[in-house]
């Protein structure tokens, strides 16, 4: 398998809405291709069809038209059996939110994935002791999330997004909930993963430290791609991100 | 099953030898998880069971009261059946068996029934509650189906729970109901095998109320889309 096969491609998706009469158009024609190992960053302000985009690559929403390929498999066409195979094994999510199961320990929150993979128990745990041990959690797996603070949850989830060693980890705004240091560290966690691991890495995010992490930067607007950059065209002087940050945001402070 | 068509296959893990593309939830992980569920919930769960509880132990009360008015009868003393008639049953001469009386019946019916409504009740509100968890679930990979098995787990552990601490009490109240009415005479001729049958009957009844309670809002739990379950609780 070659390194730099393309791991997602979005072809032409669009989504739209309908709140009674009126019709939202999330998404108007996303047209994207994300290499394997590639860590992406979608960018775009509050409103302009992130999540919708996040929802429509992992799965878990259907697009009103277009297509979604993993592994260019077409997976409008996969079944339920399929799909939840494909949540399970190919992608990892990390939510803005956390999303750890309150009634589950920081462990048993990274084994269950491995549970739902047919993984046997003890397997299962020693993989999931490492992990939390790998995002620098080893000592608090006994933990429910509401002994947690919200970075150490964050983190749980890393470790839970990676407990299949997914091809793709989708994370959308995982650093919005966290405070700036806080979400420094949980970017770098991401970055660390992704070179180490190759795991491809798709973040919809609006925090500006995540460009100097990312590989590529899809800035989003009013649902359509504005413009992709690779990295070397990002280094750009911080001003010059600030203006840029006022001009994405229509002048509104985040 | 759905093990002829991996679309996955050929691509990308050819190099990881045959692995199963289905996703699993063995039985005892289930029940270990409802169970902790339940355990994390306990007030609430305990709620939810209550008015189970209440039913049963009417529904068992009536049922052992009969079994121990027979047990009378059945001793073929005229002083017992004297008595039996004074403190309210209705028999012809002759009869040889009492019956719930179709009052008594109602009444258990009804409760029953006010029951079944309000685990509904509850048990869609609890479902309501853990949306986004149902929904993180779903993004880990879990079948409809998984959903679905743990919340009848759930439910049919508190309904066993509530059921059979119900249909004890009820039990026990009607039999010290007899001897407060019939005397030492209702105990010597208590039929125990018919006694513990009907006591297990009643928890049985209590389960069957618990499962069919739980059965629309877990259905409406399984089926929702992840974005759905996860965008719900704002
Ligand atoms: N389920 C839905 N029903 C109706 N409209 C929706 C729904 N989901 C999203 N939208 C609309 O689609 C548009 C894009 O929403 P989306 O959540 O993708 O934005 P976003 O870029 O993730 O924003 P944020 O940075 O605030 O998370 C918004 O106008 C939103 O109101
Ligand atoms: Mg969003």
């Amino acid at each position: 398998m070659d390194a730099h096969h393309n791991i997602v491609r979005v072809s032409d998706v669009t989504k739209t809405f309908k709140m009674g009469k009126v019709e939202v158009r999330a998404l108007q024609g996303v047209s994207l291709e994300v290499k394997a190992g590639e860590y992406l960053s979608i960018m775009g302000p509050s409103g302009s069809g992130k999540s919708t985009l996040f929802n429509m690559i992992g799965g878990l929403d259907k697009p009103t038209s277009g297509k979604v390929y993993i592994d260019e498999v077409d997976i409008a066409q996969l079944d339920a059996y399929e799909l939840a195979w494909l949540r399970c094994r190919k992608i990892g999510y990390i939510f803005q939110t956390f999303n750890i199961i309150p009634v589950m320990t920081a462990l048993e929150n990274v084994t269950l994935p491995m549970v739902f993979a047919g993984m046997n128990n003890d397997a299962a745990v020693d993989k999931g002791l490492e992990l939390l041990e790998l995002v620098g959690l080893g000592d608090r797996f006994q933990h429910k999330p509401s002994e947690l603070s919200g970075g150490q949850q964050q983190r749980v989830a890393v470790a839970r997004a990676l407990a299949n060693d997914p091809a793709i980890i989708l994370a959308d705004e995982p650093t919005g909930n966290l405070d700036l240091s806080t979400g420094e560290e949980i970017i770098k966690l991401l970055k660390t993963l992704s070179r180490e691991t190759r795991v491809t890495v798709i973040s919809a995010t609006h925090d500006f430290k995540m460009l100097n992490v990312s590989d590529r930067v899809v800035w989003v607007r009013d649902g359509s791609i504005d413009k992709i950059e690779e990295r070397d065209e990002l280094s750009i002087s911080v001003g010059q991100i600030g203006a840029r940050e006022a001009a994405a945001t229509g002048g509104r402070t985040e | 099953m759905m093990t002829e068509k991996y679309p996955f296959e050929q691509k990308s893990d050819a190099g990881k030898g045959p692995v199963k593309r289905l996703v699993v939830l063995p039985f005892r992980k289930s029940v270990e998880i409802s169970f902790k569920s339940i355990k994390a919930r306990f007030f609430r769960s305990m709620i939810t069971t209550l008015s189970l509880v209440l039913a049963v132990s009417f529904l068992s009360f009536v049922y052992v009261s009969n079994d121990a008015a027979n047990g009378l009868l059945a001793a073929d003393d005229p002083d017992l059946r004297q008595s039996l008639i004074q403190s309210g049953y209705d028999l012809a001469p002759g009869a040889d068996r009492v019956d719930s009386s179709p009052k008594q019946r109602w009444i258990a019916i009804l409760s029953l029934l006010v029951c079944a409504v309000g685990i509904v009740n509850a048990q869609l509100m609890a479902v309501t509650e853990r949306f986004r968890e149902i929904g993180t679930m779903k993004c880990l990979g879990a079948l409809d189906r998984f959903i679905l098995r743990l919340f009848m787990l759930e439910a049919g552990m508190q309904g066993l729970a509530g059921a059979a601490i119900g249909a004890l009490a009820g039990g026990l109240f009607a039999l010290l109901n007899a001897w407060f009415m019939f005397g030492a005479a209702a105990w010597v001729h208590l039929p125990g095998v018919v006694v513990t049958g009907s006591v297990i009957k009643a928890i049985g009844v209590g389960c069957v109320l618990s499962l069919i309670g739980v059965l629309y809002p877990a259905v409406l739990a399984a089926r929702m889309q992840p974005v759905e379950a996860m965008r719900a609780e704002h």
